[in-house]
């Protein structure tokens, strides 16, 4: 069984998601200053890089932006085949800088916790905050966002599909599914 | 995939897949901390019954960048000595627990047979003059990242009748789209070629304008038991790449080795070492396919099913 349920953002929907987010980044650090950028493949380096071109909008100011992959960090390998997507690529030293990691959906927290570990290897942060445009609940770590674009109760059978043009092709938009019967990637996100 | 025992054992999507999954490698290669947790609690042994010095420290290095334990069996410092059957020591050491095991071996087939014996997943690194597939798969993530494979003209030259890598590479180079032209003395070539996708010539004067890389084997004086050829100089002037003959190659074409070298013997130390050569690169390729191969293999979920 596959079946829609809701739109939850259209494109204008995910921009404004967007300003919001860049804007409390920027009024929580007090400032760009010191701050990177790091978004999580599949979509997360897409967003980050949003993020980045609106804080550099209002704040007249260039944010680095960082892909990281963290498929070798993950605790599931063994469990299921676990595929890197991209190179992770941060073009500056994040040791004392803010690190904000974007991704788009968080569920479970295991990729969080993951691009910690990841991040480790590329220096100590002075701290780790955490975006993401969709929390959909069911955490199985002591981990919680610092920027939501949306919360949103889910049940495990559904689905959240993150749509972004530059990522995906289309329209921007995000959408709940029931996916009943094909299971949703337990534990993944 | 469980085991990998011989290219035969991939198809062209496999392949790619694990070459690609080999640049996430190199990436990972070039960080500071060259080093991974991916296969953390891992345990990877090493049963090498002949010599090596870059496939061993290679997947050795492969599996603690994959935070693998490695346990090192030395033939010369074991039970191998008293008797000990190949079947015996291999269980033996499934039985302290193990994941993996990496195995060369003179005999063709013996890591087919070690897959029988134990659960754990086995990894041929050379097997008699049968197949040698982490060679093979180095060597064409060199090429590839140079060069379009598809149509690509590779000679591979000198000793093919002992050479595992020049079966590998036949195969791997053939399922990615190259065209191969072996280049040997009659003496040099296996007794049959039926099958192998191959074009021959036993001139290499012949082919070496005319080919994009040039691939070169060792001669393989240990596996040699009658003269095959009448003297190692005048195999050198009629099949090594010398100075001479490599001004006659494409100004773009690339030379490889897959080592020990004989330097002077079918490579001369000039070329070896020079612009066109890959022969560094191979090495330090060798360690990412290494690591893309055992996190393939122990990664997957296959071992747990």
């Amino acid at each position: 069984m596959r079946e829609f349920r809701a739109s939850v953002f259209d494109a204008g929907d995910l921009r404004r998601a967007h300003t919001r987010i860049a804007h409390e980044i920027v009024e929580r650090n007090h400032g760009a200053d010191d701050l990177v950028l790091v978004g999580l493949y599949t979509r997360g380096p897409a967003i980050a890089r949003r993020l980045a071109a609106a804080i550099e909008g209002f704040e007249g100011r260039e944010v680095p932006v960082g892909a990281l992959d963290v498929a070798f960090y993950r605790d599931d390998i063994g469990l299921r085949t676990v595929t890197p997507v991209g190179p992770t690529e941060v073009p500056v030293d994040i040791s004392g800088r803010v690190v904000v990691l974007v991704d788009d959906v968080l569920f479970t927290g295991r990729t969080v916790r993951a691009a910690l570990d990841a991040l480790t290897e590329l220096g100590r942060p002075r701290a780790v905050q955490l975006a993401v445009l969709i929390d959909r609940g069911h955490r199985e770590l002591p981990i919680r966002p610092d920027y939501v674009g949306k919360n949103l109760p889910t049940g495990r059978t559904e689905d959240v599909r993150v749509r972004l043009a530059e990522v995906d092709g289309g329209d921007d938009g995000i959408e709940l599914w029931d996916v009943h019967d094909e299971g949703v990637g337990e534990g993944i996100g | 995939m469980k085991h990998l025992l011989s290219i035969d054992d991939l198809d062209v999507e496999s392949l790619t897949g694990l070459l690609d999954l080999s640049e996430q490698f190199l990436a990972v290669n070039q960080r500071d901390i060259p080093k991974v947790p991916a296969l953390r609690g891992k345990v990877v042994a090493s049963l090498f019954y002949e010599d090596s010095t870059r496939t061993r420290l290679s997947f050795e290095t492969a599996a603690k960048r994959l935070s693998c334990d490695v346990m090192t069996f030395s033939v010369a410092q074991s039970s191998v000595k008293k008797g000990e059957s190949l079947r015996d020591t291999v269980q033996t050491i499934a039985a302290m627990g193990i994941d993996a095991v990496v195995v060369r071996h003179p005999a063709a087939g013996a890591p087919h047979r070690i897959v029988d014996w134990i659960d754990a997943s086995v990894i041929n690194a050379g097997d008699g003059r049968h197949a040698h597939p982490t060679q093979a798969l180095l060597d064409v993530l060199t090429l590839r990242r140079h060069r379009e494979l598809a149509g690509l003209r590779v000679a591979i030259v000198g000793d093919v009748r002992h050479s595992r890598v020049a079966r590998s590479n036949v195969k791997a180079l053939h399922l990615l789209g190259a065209e191969v032209t072996l280049v040997a003395p009659p003496t040099l070539l296996p007794e049959s070629l039926e099958g192998w996708p191959v074009q021959v010539s036993h001139d290499l004067d012949e082919v070496i304008s005319e080919v994009d890389v040039v691939m070169l084997l060792r001669m393989q004086f240990e596996r040699q038991r009658e003269a095959l050829f009448p003297t190692v100089r005048e195999y050198t002037a009629r099949y090594g790449l010398t100075e001479v003959r490599a001004e006659r190659l494409k100004p773009d074409a690339l030379v490889m080795h897959p080592g020990p070298m004989n330097r002077g013997v079918e490579v001369a130390a000039a070329v070896a070492d020079g612009p066109a050569s890959l022969v560094t690169e191979q090495v330090a390729n060798g360690v990412a396919v290494r690591m893309a191969v055992l996190y393939s293999l122990l990664g997957s979920g296959a071992s747990v099913a």
